[in-house]
């Protein structure tokens, strides 16, 4: 079915053709390669952190070489402050960091996704009340917050991953919220509705496979905050201290003087990492979204390639 | 008129949203399971008449409503309790904390609103050119950094040439004259303020370049272009003006991002500000402190939004929602 589309308003929101669930991703990699990128990045450090304890070349908690030994030919990546290598402890570090913002960010979707799907479906009180706590959160500082809450709760990985979930839903929340309140007005759901529907099935069947895509954008996005979190509260020292985590590699190497030791192969690496990780998702959900909602494709100004703006409802490349 | 519609609505939430802070920040300390008053009266080998001395001392004893209450009026008074660590009134302390934090952020955010605004512009105007992918990708990575790990690399890239940490010298004389003193706190301001800067501007750059582009789409620009304009005049006194609208919403909903990486940056340079005092409170069990610390930066960010709505509702009348 390859229909043009219609109502420049739906072509404007993107929404002209429903994507359809499996084809949707593939159609993003295919055609923006920021996405292939991305989710190559994402992917190299799923694995590498599946098959870390096989291929790390020592241990990432006996001590193997001296106190901040440089990188050399044994340890590429040098040492910390317990003699223990860094590139064993990245990789071991990886795993948890990356363990605790898939969780942090599960969580943070679901009851993100719920409460938009809650409130622009239902909308009235459920609405008002919940759009009142999502404003609440939007605004306050969230790190202050999140060290308020992982003190009182006490160090521990699954505090940091419940502080980090219920903290980053609120955008997401928004976000559906939208997204849901423009489709429950859409023929379709209409007639759904007409032939006796219940709600629960219009969520499940209409709803949701619409808002999916939309969903995994914003978890893709989420996990970038979650992983900046993890490392700005393990910073501070509110990560469990016995394990070790990307966010704990840093706040090692700053509290047990590897600046003074001149020891920056204690710090670069991490940072690298981290940086990584986090530009990987955000080029894929950046283009995810970009994908579900086309900016203008021209600027007047455009030096080399000038040209008019096309008018509004010709063709599918029309905004 | 629907203008005053809108500020009333928006200073009503302002408003709404502070009580709810003000009201979260006791519940958080009071009323959940684990929270700081369970600490504060398991004393180790404590006999049950000092436990009861100090449920008293603290007003523990009373029912929750009441300490509520309680809450409020000395919140309304402008106390905020004792700090644990030194005796001293929370409200003091925390109060020329903030003295010290304010400055210091000032200057880094603004930096970072400079920085990503002629990045982003530039971005934009050579759009697709090898300066924008630069100016792009420079930006993106910036984001991606933790506010942390920049302040480290600061410290090791400047290390003896900047001072790494504190916001004066201690060794100078009171004496010296007035230029003096604020050459050393802009001195000492330097690595604390970039490191805010350049955790911030990347996402500034990002969403001033798309705004622009989606200005330079408009059909005024054409007219401007139509009108034989010079490009540098179009692009400043037509596109910008209207482009930045945006980034007043991102810099009101970034306050929080700032504000928690003023936590961190203060933590390294050990700038005297009050998020080394909540820093130094967690270490301390310090619970006045860490409360009246979420509470004033909490209502300062619910402030500012507030001052952002107005500043946006200045700049673009239309807005009425």
């Amino acid at each position: 079915m390859t229909l043009p589309i219609q109502d420049p308003a739906l072509a404007a929101e993107g929404l002209g053709v429903p994507p359809r669930r499996h084809g949707f991703l593939r159609s993003v990699l295919r055609e923006r390669k920021a996405a292939v990128i991305g989710l190559a990045i994402i992917v190299f450090f799923i694995l590498l952190s599946v098959i870390a304890p096989y291929i790390s070349p020592y241990s990432a908690t006996a001590q193997t070489c001296a106190v901040y030994a440089p990188p050399s030919s044994r340890h590429w990546l040098g040492c910390d402050d317990g003699g223990i290598d860094m590139l064993s402890e990245l990789m071991q570090g990886g795993r948890i960091s990356l363990v605790v913002a898939f969780a942090a960010t599960f969580v943070a979707m679901v009851i993100g996704g719920g409460v938009g799907i809650l409130t622009g479906y239902f909308g009235r009180w459920i609405d008002t009340g919940l759009m009142r706590v999502t404003d609440y959160l939007l605004v306050i500082p969230d790190l202050v917050f999140a060290v308020v809450i992982a003190d009182l709760w006490g160090p521990s990985l699954f505090h940091v991953i419940i502080v980090i979930g219920i903290l980053e839903w609120t955008s997401t929340a928004r976000i559906i919220r939208a997204q849901v309140m423009s489709l429950k007005e859409r023929v379709y759901v209409k007639r759904a509705q007409a032939i006796g529907s219940g709600h629960a099935r219009i969520i499940t069947r209409h709803i949701l496979p619409q808002v999916g895509p939309l969903l995994m954008a914003n978890t893709v996005l989420t996990i970038a905050i979650a992983i900046y979190l993890e490392t700005a509260l393990a910073f501070l020292g509110l990560e469990d201290p016995t394990v070790t985590t990307w966010g704990t590699i840093l706040e090692h190497a700053f509290e047990r003087t590897a600046i003074s030791s001149g020891a920056w192969w204690a710090i670069v690496p991490a940072g690298f990492v981290i940086a990584i990780v986090i530009v990987g998702c955000f080029l894929l959900g950046q283009a995810i979204e970009d994908a579900l909602n086309p900016r203008l494709k021209v600027a007047h100004l455009s030096v080399r390639r000038w040209r008019i703006r096309p008018l509004a409802g010709r063709g599918p490349d029309a905004i | 008129m629907r203008g005053a519609d809108y500020l009333v609505k928006r200073g009503f939430f302002a408003l709404v949203t502070i009580y709810v802070a003000i009201t979260i920040n006791f519940f958080l300390f009071r009323v959940l399971p684990g929270n700081a008053v369970t600490d504060l009266s398991r004393v180790p080998h404590a006999s049950p008449a000092l436990r009861h001395a100090l449920l008293t001392e603290f007003g523990l004893d009373k029912p929750k409503w009441e300490q509520y209450l309680i809450y409020l009026k000395n919140l309304a008074h402008g106390n905020m309790g004792i700090s644990f660590a030194n005796q001293q009134p929370v409200s003091h302390l925390l109060l020329a904390d903030l003295k010290n934090t304010i400055p210091m952020v000032t200057v880094g955010t603004v930096a970072a609103i400079i920085l990503g605004v002629f990045t982003g512009v530039l971005s934009a105007w050579r759009r697709a050119s090898a300066s924008d992918h630069l100016s792009t990708n420079t930006a993106i990575f910036f984001y991606a950094f933790p506010t942390q790990w920049l302040g480290l690399m600061l410290l090791i890239l400047f290390a003896g040439i900047l001072p790494a940490g504190g916001m004066s010298d201690p060794f100078l004389f009171t004496a010296e004259p007035f230029w003096q003193h604020l050459g050393d706190i802009a001195k000492h301001m330097f690595l604390p303020a970039a490191t805010l800067m350049l955790t911030a501007f990347g996402s500034y750059t990002l969403v001033v370049r798309s705004s622009m582009l989606e200005t330079l789409g408009e059909d005024y620009v054409l007219t401007a272009r139509a009108k034989g304009l010079p490009t540098r005049r179009i692009v400043w006194r037509h596109a910008v003006r209207n482009a930045l609208l945006p980034l007043v919403t991102l810099i009101a909903l970034e306050l929080g991002f700032i504000v928690g990486g003023a936590l961190l940056v203060e933590v390294i340079f050990s700038w005297p500000g009050i998020g080394l005092a909540m820093y130094s409170a967690i270490g301390q069990r310090d619970y006045p402190m860490l409360q009246g610390g979420f509470l004033i930066l909490t209502v300062s960010v619910i402030m500012l939004n507030f001052v952002a709505d107005l500043l946006y509702f200045r700049l673009d009348p239309r807005i009425s929602t």
